[in-house]
């Protein structure tokens, strides 16, 4: 028995103009970490989501990716109803966290053959995509090498690969950048350049400001686990009222008394 | 701050890190459980005290010039013992560079290496000697409320057995070092430590099997062929017998030699320890092999159990963690082997066992698949469903264990197929039972973190112990007294049910 996504499920994807819909999300540990968020990130779009610690943007994109089971609200990856049918919605999404985990005994290939058998790619296929994607992030010449030996930078480029192995069509990335040296972050941006350039939609939370400010088509600010801005950077520009000010400064501004409280 | 002081003030750190960890082992971190903890403690001690009075109740007013055989089973006492205590001490020296924690810290600060290093062992000494000390303190309770207060010098033969057992794991850690570099020396080490532990029982055993048809290990030490080749009651052979008697000079000695061997110990070992820990930090760079296989067609399921068997196949510390019980069979086989052919008794003897190594095998190999999965975000975002993924876990178990004994139940089922029958089936249960356990209180964690997985669930621990008792009694009496293998069967059902009725509830 096939125990991935039924074939009508993926093809209501292409009928939805939305890659992510959240509507009245919410999580509460101890206090509302989410709170009646709601989002709307278009296909083909590479979206910023910023936010000071602890403003609920690691849980939202967890919940998205179906890492955790929110308290109310809907979730709607590409038209399906990822709460409702989570394994057709986690046949197209992809999630890669700040802190890479791996199996420390196996290499890189076998790590993405181990990968590619999970969402059911075609061996030929996954083996061309798995040394493609390797290369383009230099691991080449630790396509072999047991994963227990790699840096963080290292382990970080093998698992953004097995996740991009299956082609997804929501890219979801929680501080992607974080332990890379300027050569492997510069191979990562690339990367998901490619991948929006194809039409896929990547939303990324990241503490790098100037990352968002260069490569986000709109930004999203989070904080106490509701949206206070969204736009472009002109937009958020005029929100504010700051007419050349950096994203750096919109940021301060926007978040400012949350962090001292924080 | 000069030397001392900062050996003091460091060796204040460790021992406050040791009381810390080990008030967290023994409540799991919480420290509501504290006052659980104390009463299990007085409850497990009144039970000890019971045991040894059965063993040792009536032997305590021995005489203080005892007869050969008693200086044999008294010495034979003490090896087993300081045996068991070496193989933990060559386990936690071990551990001291392969569980880095502080290390690299530790490292980076002006103090010298050889302070860290003492203080380390000293640490792992002292915790020696706190087991040795909980091993033997009911059976000393007993014999001095039998025999008098002669019988509380026993103490300091354990702290002397304690020192000695120490400075050997040191010097044995150190030549396994220098034999298979640091990349090895684990594995190695694990597999000398349960060795040691299990090897004197598990030679006498032999020994017995070989010379006089039995298991009992008794039965070589009581031999008339033992007492004529063994040395006379003056040798220093029998020192640790005659100061476990009561005899303070042989004490003095032992003691003064324990210390004197551990200072050795130290002082040789420390600077090459130094170097050792340094190695043991670069063999991070692990080379790879060659492998250009195209990657084959699977579906997921079968994706999930070649990762699993992988993955067990390439950490053979793990693996041999859970392998070790096996070691016990060695004997019980050889005896079956001996007595091939010539009726099923000792095949029915070997049934249990094998029962029992089932269970807790199919604990150990259950916690490394379904709770020790290092990558959970992978798994718990691919497209299926979870039911799948714990299947294919399950699975797993279910074929290690399968393929770990069926080469004990096939000649088995040739000498007594009833009893490889019983072995078999009380066996499936057995692993199915630990196997369930170890899925009703999963609990996230690295794999690494192997030898911590009893701390999450004190309740699955020793519902895995009792119901693998359970079977393995059952299977034991099914042959001599069904009806009372069916009760025990009941009970050991009643254990499982009352563990997944107590089991976290998931959603």
């Amino acid at each position: 028995m096939d125990q991935r996504a039924p074939a009508s499920s993926q093809n209501k994807t292409s009928a939805s103009g939305s890659a992510l819909e959240l509507r009245g999300l919410t999580k509460r540990f101890d206090r509302p970490v989410v709170d009646r968020l709601d989002l709307s990130i278009k296909r083909g779009e590479f979206y910023a989501l910023l936010g000071p610690n602890g403003a609920g943007k690691t849980t939202t994109l967890r919940m998205v990716a179906g890492l955790l089971k929110p308290d109310a609200g809907s979730i709607s990856v590409l038209g399906i109803d990822a709460l409702r049918d989570p394994v057709a919605a986690k046949q197209i999404i992809a999630w890669v966290s700040d802190e890479p985990m791996l199996y420390e005994k196996l290499t890189p290939m076998e790590y993405l053959e181990f990968v590619g058998g999970l969402w059911g790619v075609d061996p030929a296929r996954s083996e061309k995509s798995a040394r493609a994607l390797l290369a383009s992030l230099g691991m080449e010449p630790h396509l072999h090498d047991r994963c227990e030996g790699f840096s963080k930078g290292m382990r970080q480029k093998v698992t953004l690969a097995g996740a991009l192995l299956h082609d997804p069509q929501l890219i979801i990335l929680d501080e992607p950048l974080t332990g890379l040296d300027a050569v492997s972050a510069r191979h990562v941006k690339n990367l998901l350049r490619e991948r929006v350039a194809l039409g896929r939609t990547v939303i990324m939370t990241t503490h790098i400001l100037e990352v968002a400010e260069r490569m986000a088509d709109r930004i999203g600010v989070i904080a106490s686990g509701r949206l206070v801005a969204e736009g472009t950077l002109d937009e958020l520009r005029q929100q504010i009222g700051e007419g050349d000010g950096s994203l750096e400064d919109l940021f301060v501004a926007l978040v400012g008394g949350d962090m001292v409280a924080a | 701050m000069n030397s001392s002081a900062a050996l003091a003030w460091f060796a204040r750190h460790e021992f406050r890190l040791m009381r810390r960890e080990w008030l967290a082992m023994m409540t799991a971190g919480r420290r509501a459980r504290l006052v659980g903890v104390v009463a299990g403690f007085v409850f497990v001690a009144v039970i000890m005290h019971l045991l040894a009075y059965a063993v040792v109740g009536r032997i305590g007013d021995i005489d203080t010039a005892p007869a050969k055989t008693t200086l044999i089973l008294v010495t034979a006492s003490i090896v087993l013992a300081w045996a068991l205590v070496l193989s933990q001490a060559i386990e936690s020296v071990t551990r001291v560079f392969y569980t880095r924690a502080d290390l690299d810290l530790v490292m980076s600060s002006p103090f010298a290496m050889s302070t860290v290093v003492s203080v380390r062992m000293s640490s792992v000494a002292v915790t020696m000697i706190a087991l040795a000390l909980v091993m033997v303190l009911p059976f000393v309770d007993v014999l001095a409320i039998g025999g008098g207060p002669r019988w509380f010098v026993a103490y300091g033969v354990t702290v002397a057995g304690g020192l000695s057992a120490t400075a050997m794991a040191l010097f044995v850690t150190v030549a396994l070092f220098r034999i298979f570099g640091p990349r090895r020396t684990r594995f190695v080490a694990q597999i000398v430590s349960a060795v040691v532990g299990a090897g004197f029982v598990i030679s006498l055993q032999i020994g017995a099997v070989l010379s006089y048809g039995t298991m009992s290990r008794y039965a070589l030490l009581l031999s008339d062929s033992a007492a004529s080749n063994l040395p006379g009651p003056d040798s220093a052979l029998w020192w640790p017998a005659r100061a476990m008697l009561g005899d303070g000079a042989a004490l003095f000695a032992l003691l003064a030699a324990g210390l004197v061997l551990l200072g050795v110990a130290m002082m040789v070992c420390a600077p090459v320890f130094g170097g050792n820990v340094v190695s043991v930090s670069g063999t991070a760079a692990v080379s790879g092999r060659a492998n250009d296989e195209p990657f084959r067609l699977c579906t997921p399921r079968q994706a999930l159990r070649r990762k699993e068997l992988l993955l067990l196949r390439r950490d053979p510390w793990l693996l041999s963690q859970t392998l070790m019980q096996f070691l016990y069979l060695g004997p019980p086989a050889l005896m079956m082997w001996r007595t091939f052919g010539n009726g099923s008794g000792t095949a029915m003897l070997l049934a249990p066992v094998i029962v029992m190594a089932a269970g807790q095998l199919a604990g150990g190999v259950a916690w490394l698949s379904i709770s020790g999965e290092d990558a959970p975000d992978l798994i718990a975002t691919t497209p299926l469903l979870p039911s799948h993924v714990i299947r294919a876990k399950i699975e797993v178990v279910l074929m290690v264990i399968g393929v770990t004994l069926v080469p004990l139940l096939v000649p088995m089922a040739v000498a007594s197929p009833s009893a490889a029958l019983a072995a078999g089936l009380g066996a499936a249960i057995a692993a199915v039972t630990a196997t369930s356990i170890q899925l009703w209180f999963r609990a996230q964690a690295r794999r690494s973190q192997f030898r911590r997985r009893h701390n999450s669930s004190r309740i699955a621990t020793f519902a895995e112990a009792f119901s693998s008792i359970g079977w393995a009694a059952a299977v034991a009496l099914v042959f001599v007294a069904p009806i009372v293998a069916a009760v025990t069967a009941v009970m050991a059902m009643l254990v499982l049910a009352l563990t997944w009725a107590i089991s976290p509830r998931r959603t």
